[in-house]
């Protein structure tokens, strides 16, 4: 059963196996170029588990010391988990103990597959989400330990590297927009998000994103389950 | 910043980031049946969770300066484009990638 789901979910971790690589490895580099050890990119990627926090808290620790600031951009920097886990609530349900480091380890890469992997009838759920969740948080860890330790040593240039996370999101959003019949959702998450950016700025437009797309969700559930029963 | 501040700090990191994602869980637990209005969030937000991650990793990209965002416009749509045609992510998600890469190493 453990075996076959793992057959079943290792595919479905490839492309995350090569983003993760590229950007581990870049941020254990980061990490190692700002003068921190390989036990610091280990230990951070291991138990924060959260690119893009564990880009600011190296800033954070070149910092003076702001505990509740770190804590409240911690907090604001990581909100979107909200959204997974709620999105997530039934699929998790009687999960039994594998339920806990589902949770704890649904980074965006990890719930992105979760959510959105079809899913064989004879194949174990439960595992299924467990390998997909380990697989991914071990290469990042060893991609990051990896970084911090070559650091220095490497010399090709990985410029635009980073792009290798957008691509996968624009991936994952036009996959999830070709299995979708109502396109509401997809549309009202780009707007909502364009228009905060313009009015915000990229620091600060994550909050009120989030707060206008359930607003406005919100405001269109009797419209949009309408629509969802006349298609049935 | 002392090793004891440092430790203080990646903890606060580790407490904001499992705050966010358990406290769903524990708001609405297996033994109560999840209100009709969060499986309907629940249905609807990961579209609009995904569009939204699209603009978060373009959110530092400058349409009036620089090189005003084309070689993210041309590669989103070199990945597009290869994921309606082939429909492989990893093709696409390589493609896009190593598109990006060219075109800032030799281009812009």
């Amino acid at each position: 059963m453990r075996i076959k789901a793992l057959k079943v979910a290792f595919p479905q971790t490839i492309p995350i196996f090569t983003g993760f690589w590229f950007l581990g490895m870049a941020y254990g580099i980061y990490m190692n170029a700002s003068g921190f050890s390989f036990v610091y990119p280990l230990c951070m990627s291991l138990l924060i588990y959260g690119g893009s926090l564990e880009f600011v808290a190296v800033e954070m620790l070149l910092s003076p010391f702001a505990p509740l600031q770190t804590f409240i951009m911690a907090l604001l920097i990581q909100a979107r988990h909200l959204f997974y886990g709620l999105s997530m609530l039934d699929k998790f349900k009687g999960l039994g103990w594998k339920k806990y480091y589902l949770i704890f380890g649904m980074c965006d890469e990890t719930f992105s597959i979760n959510c959105s992997a079809d899913i064989p009838e004879d194949v174990d759920r439960g595992w299924f989400y467990f390998w997909v969740t380990l697989l991914n948080q071990f290469y990042w860890s060893a991609a990051a330990t990896t970084g911090g330790i070559v650091g220095s040593l490497l010399k090709i240039d990985t410029s635009g590297i980073s792009f290798v996370m957008t691509a996968m999101f624009v991936v994952i959003f036009l996959e999830q927009w070709l299995k979708e019949k109502e396109h509401s959702a997809s549309l009202i998450g780009l707007t909502v998000s364009v228009l905060c950016l313009i009015v915000f700025g990229p620091d600060s437009f994550m909050v009120p994103t989030m707060a206008l797309i359930v607003g406005l969700l919100t405001l269109l559930r009797k419209p949009l389950e309408k629509k969802e029963v006349l298609q049935k | 910043m002392t090793l004891a501040q440092q430790i203080i700090t990646i903890g606060l990191c580790v407490l904001g980031t499992m705050t966010t994602r358990f406290l769903p869980f524990m708001i609405f637990n297996e033994h109560r049946k999840t209100p009709e209005f969060i499986q309907y969030l629940g249905k609807y937000l990961p579209s609009a969770v995904f569009g939204m991650l699209v603009i978060y990793c373009l959110k530092n990209v400058s349409v009036f300066h620089g090189s005003h965002g084309i070689p993210e416009l041309i590669s989103i749509l070199v990945t597009g484009g290869l994921h309606i045609w082939k429909r492989q992510m990893l093709i696409s998600i390589a493609g896009g990638t190593i598109c990006y890469m060219l075109l800032m190493q030799f281009v812009f």
